[in-house]
């Protein structure tokens, strides 16, 4: 049975910006699925939608269910859905600028209610396992931390909410090769360590496609193709406009493909 | 200047300084958690002191009692306050927000004049009435030496007041909520997406400063007695905020501090306009200061990365 259900969700914000047109996904336990798409596609609306967070934008589920572990969660508020063990990390590595390392860290336990020192202790200890370089950094202010740093703390943070599924946003945008390649690394240990389902949103299709066990296509509000993630890396669609490589293997960005042409390939 | 007089204005003021910092210190709370400047809060103090004067006074209950019972029902006033008029205007402009503070005050003003009436009363005395505490310094002028005569109210709600914004500030600082109550203060949304209920704390605020105002107000009150201009105390503590920088508890004490000294010195002054302008010191302080340092003495810098 999957972990994570979504059954043809629509979103709209303000009462009238449609931006999900009824978009199905399935994550398995244990597992690390991709939802890939341009700019705008509604990736991190999608995230929204299961996390409940949607309330803070003025946004709103109109239509579908979302079950979680075979219970739905669409309803629930963002507090809840966390205590379910189920924590989305915001895109941009958004910390509390001016609490320190370690108190950011402690803040993302909160949620859990009630735990002991000894709890707390040992999972900082694990924290401080994934990401060596955060414990030397304990009494620091979070917010002049490097960009890597950043989006290894915010990782942290989730990771102390003691989750099952993190939905992740954009965790390598602007970051450098190697930082990049340390966050991915983590990623695939958090799902083969601790076994977490990460629902993973990136840009870069390629690198998401080298961790994950398979992927989704967003356009538009809507799931265009979808795949085990070495099928989908040998997708010619997905080739051309997500890795930016056409069929002579020159660079392209999928801004520069004329959108009916897409549109046509996908629907085709 | 009065130079033999001096020591004791400034420390008169410095003194006066204490409920000043508690003051301020409900503002900031409110401020910290929802960025809400909240206009109400003098209300709050009069609404605290008149329930206090209401139990002990007209109910003939033990003073200690009332202003327990005066604390508690702040408390449930304050969450009322959260949940009814603040909670609904959620994603609504924030000037809409601060607006509302400034109609709320005006419904609390009145309905406080609708049940206890606009007259002046004699509020108990909190502290022990004693003579004032005399302290002889070792300091000489002019062959006099220089003596301080403290009046007991002064000193105890100053100690009062102070050890307020302490007991506070320690929460802040040292406990799980109060760490939570700083992350939701930096970032709503943030603090949400990591399963903050950031209604609850927005609550937990409001009770705090509407305790906190309370007690403000029972200081005042004691010394100074009690009618419905209590409510205006509060703008002295507005230049106190801003000069402590608006979310900074240890920013309370020493905008508190200085507005009181501010106030002190002026009325040392042999020439009578200046002795006369203690009212309007807080707010040439405060210009001051914010001219040198807009964020305030102790205000956040905003951390800004590229
Ligand atoms: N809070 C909001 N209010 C109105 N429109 C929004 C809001 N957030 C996102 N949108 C719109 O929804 C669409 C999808 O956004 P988003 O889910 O952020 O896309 P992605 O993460 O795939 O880049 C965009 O057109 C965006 O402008
Ligand atoms: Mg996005």
């Amino acid at each position: 049975m999957s972990q994570l259900t979504l059954n043809n969700i629509e979103v709209i914000y303000c009462d009238v910006i449609q931006v999900l047109r009824g978009v199905s996904l399935e994550v398995q336990p244990g597992t690390v699925v991709a939802l890939l798409g341009s700019n705008g596609a509604g990736k991190t609306t999608t995230l929204r939608a299961i996390s409940g967070l949607l309330v803070s934008q003025d946004g709103k589920i109109t239509r579908g269910t979302i079950e979680y572990g075979g219970e739905r969660i669409d309803r629930l508020p963002p507090d809840e859905v966390v205590q379910r063990g189920l924590i989305q990390i915001l895109e941009g590595r958004r910390l509390f600028q001016h609490l320190t390392v370690e108190e950011n860290l402690v803040v993302g336990s909160v949620a859990r209610g009630r735990t002991s020192d000894a709890t707390l202790k040992r999972d900082l200890a694990e924290v401080y396992r994934y990401f060596p370089r955060l414990e030397d950094m304990r009494k620091r202010v979070s917010g002049y931390l490097s960009g890597g740093e950043q989006q290894m703390l915010v990782i942290g943070r989730a990771l102390m909410s003691n989750p099952r599924f993190i939905l992740l946003d954009e965790p390598s945008l602007g970051l450098a090769p190697l930082l990049v390649a340390e966050i991915f690394r983590v990623i695939q240990q958090m799902r083969d360590q601790s076994g977490i389902s990460i629902l993973l949103v990136e840009q870069n299709a390629n690198l998401a496609l080298s961790v994950a066990d398979y992927a989704y296509v967003m356009d538009n509000g809507r799931i265009v193709l979808d795949g085990s993630a070495e099928r989908l890396v040998n997708n010619e669609d997905i080739k051309e406009f997500y890795l930016g490589l056409n069929q002579l293997g020159e660079r392209k960005s999928y801004r520069d493909v004329k959108h009916y042409k897409r549109r046509k390939r996908w629907l085709g | 200047m009065n130079w033999q007089l001096l020591p004791q204005f400034a420390t008169t003021g410095l003194l006066a300084g204490g409920p000043i910092a508690l003051m301020a210190l409900g503002l900031v709370l409110i401020f910290k958690s929802s960025y809400i400047f909240n206009f109400a809060q003098g209300q709050l103090l009069l609404i605290g002191a008149l329930i206090t004067w209401w139990f002990s006074v007209e109910l003939g209950l033990p003073l200690w009692v009332s202003i327990a019972i005066a604390l508690i029902l702040s408390a449930l006033l304050g969450l009322v306050i959260e949940r009814l008029a603040l909670r609904p205007m959620t994603g609504q402009p924030l000037l809409s927000i601060i607006l509302m503070t400034l109609g709320l005050s005006q419904v609390l003003q009145g309905s406080a004049l609708l049940f206890f009436g606009g007259n002046q009363r004699n509020f108990p005395q909190i502290f022990p009435a004693g003579d004032p505490y005399k302290i002889i310094t070792p300091f000489v002028y002019e062959g006099n030496p220089i003596v301080l005569i403290l009046k007991q109210n002064l000193v105890w709600s100053f100690i009062v007041a102070i050890l307020g914004v302490i007991v506070i500030g320690a929460f802040f600082k040292f406990t799980k909520a109060g760490l939570a109550m700083r992350a939701t203060s930096e970032d709503h949304e943030l603090a949400q997406s990591i399963g903050l209920r950031i209604h609850r704390i927005f609550g937990i605020s409001w009770m705090l400063a509407a305790v906190v105002a309370t007690i403000g107000g029972v200081l005042l009150a004691t010394s100074s007695g009690l009618d419905m201009s209590l409510s205006i105390v509060v703008l002295a503590a507005f230049p106190a905020v801003l000069l402590g920088g608006l979310e900074s508890i240890p920013g309370t004490i020493i905008g508190g501090l200085l507005i009181g000294l501010s106030v002190g010195l002026v009325s040392a002054s042999t020439n009578q306009f200046i002795r006369n302008s203690g009212e309007i010191m807080p707010y040439v302080v405060l210009l001051l200061v914010l001219m040198i340092r807009p964020e305030g003495l102790f205000g956040q810098k905003r951390i800004e990365r590229i």
